[in-house]
């Protein structure tokens, strides 16, 4: 009587700015995608976001970030989440990055960046590729 | 990876974790929840149901932090509909509740329905029990927009808050068989728009029309959600409810059904499980046959099957 594992992901949005849109075309696609998809609203802090994904057992975590201030924000993210051994957790971020913070953002533990233009196709590809396998 | 040890010394992750194995059903997960069964059974379990839209999130969310101010620690399981085309779910409750998030008094866990009818998931009774042994005083249970059938929260529940709002049908709907019919407190949330009285009103009649004598009157209570109106007053009913299920007995009866309920699901399981590993795919293939050639019918094919189970063939 098992139920064919689920892939569970947060989408959350980081800091101050209030537009959701992309987050939520990528809820969608990932829940079309046969995902469940935690949605948490806007102006979240990294803190709220690392607790949210411990209590909601999330194997990737998508951050959709349009502010700016995503240098600050992953950084404290990166730190949080290594402190709490969400290590295997695959985390992924949208919005709007430069180029020239790619390799920082990498380095905070980000392992994908689907700026504008990306096509939920291949970010749900590469959830499914990435998203790790170690649970029940 | 001794889950339940790790939940009982208060380890948010292995709460979390044990619910996830829950949901999909993992080997080893009776193990665990056999370890946490002595330590459940403290909780107040609070039923929250009611049509989509009307506030249910946002009102367990104010509830919640009332309870947070009475000292009291608090579970939050909420549930969303799984798509029926592709598995997936949209998760949104917690939307309404991200104050919360931080608070180490308060545990929340979005679940999706995975199919299930009645407002629920299959594995929503196991996850209270979680939240029950890793101690949380009172547990709310979210139910997905229900319509008019969904009454499995009435069994899942102590006491079930049933959810409307103003302007939605008139009082013929108030007078049919099902969600209304489990309330034990009713909130009439956005209680700041029109037609909230008369709402109240009906509900009124409705239920000077039900009771039997001595069983609990349920209350109604008039909530805005969003600004906190009517929530203290909510918090109140659920109290004066529980005072009521221990004085009347009423609350021994409930346990003992309930109890008497899960012990027959689960044996209905477990006897399932046994026959098909005992049946012989040549038994079911013939008997199929019968069927389809109109020689048997479904029930006397069953009977047959568990004859032929009992016999050992």
């Amino acid at each position: 009587m098992k139920e064919r594992r689920k892939i569970r992901v947060l989408i959350a949005k980081p800091g101050l700015d209030g537009h959701d849109r992309g987050a939520k075309v990528v809820a969608r696609a990932l829940r079309d995608a046969g995902m469940e998809v935690i949605y948490s609203g806007l102006r979240q802090t990294p803190e709220m976001i690392v607790e949210t994904a411990i209590q909601e057992d999330v194997d990737v975590i998508g951050l959709s970030i349009l502010s700016g201030a995503h240098l600050p924000l992953f950084s404290r993210l990166g730190e949080l989440t290594r402190e709490q051994g969400l290590d295997r957790v695959l985390i992924v971020a949208g919005g709007i990055i430069p180029d020239e913070d790619m390799p920082a953002v990498r380095e905070m533990g980000i392992r994908a960046v689907f700026g504008p233009g990306s096509s939920t196709t291949d970010i749900v590809d590469f959830v499914l590729s990435n998203a790790p396998q170690d649970k029940g | 990876m001794d889950l339940a040890q790790r939940l009982l010394d208060g380890d948010r992750r292995a709460a979390a974790r044990l619910i996830t194995l829950i949901e999909n059903g993992a080997d080893g997960v009776e193990l665990e929840l056999k370890q946490i069964y002595p330590h459940t059974g403290q909780a107040h379990i609070v039923g929250i149901t009611g049509p989509p839209g009307a506030g249910k999130s946002t009102l367990v969310s104010a509830l919640a932090r009332e309870l947070r101010g009475r000292g009291k620690t608090v579970g939050i399981i909420a549930v969303d509909p799984t798509s029926p085309f592709t598995g997936g779910a949209l998760l949104g409750d917690r939307i309404r509740m991200q104050e919360l998030s931080t608070d180490s008094g308060v545990f929340i866990r979005s679940m999706a329905s995975r199919g299930a009818l009645g407002g629920l998931s299959r594995a929503t009774a196991d996850a209270v029990k979680v939240l029950d042994a890793f101690g949380c005083n009172v547990i709310l249970v979210e139910t997905v927009g229900a319509g008019q059938g969904e009454v499995d929260i009435a069994r899942a529940a102590h006491s079930t808050i049933v959810v409307e709002v103003p302007g939605m049908g008139d009082e013929i709907q108030a007078i049919k068989a099902g969600i209304l019919e489990i309330a034990d407190v009713f909130a009439v949330n956005k209680a700041d728009k029109a037609g909230a009285e008369r709402t109240v009103m009906e509900l009124e009649m409705m239920l000077q029309m039900n009771t039997r004598p001595g069983a609990w009157f349920p209350l109604i209570v008039k909530t805005v959600a969003t600004s906190n109106k009517g929530i203290a007053e909510l918090a109140d009913a659920l109290e004066k409810h529980l005072r009521y299920l221990r004085d009347s007995g009423e609350l021994e009866q409930r346990l003992r059904a309930n109890t008497l309920r899960e012990l027959v699901d689960a044996a209905k399981e477990e006897f399932i499980g046994e026959l098909w590993a005992e049946l012989s795919q040549r038994d079911l293939a013939t008997l199929t046959q019968s069927m389809l050639d109109h020689h048997l019918d479904p029930r006397s094919a069953a009977k047959e099957l568990v004859r032929k189970f009992r016999n050992g063939s």
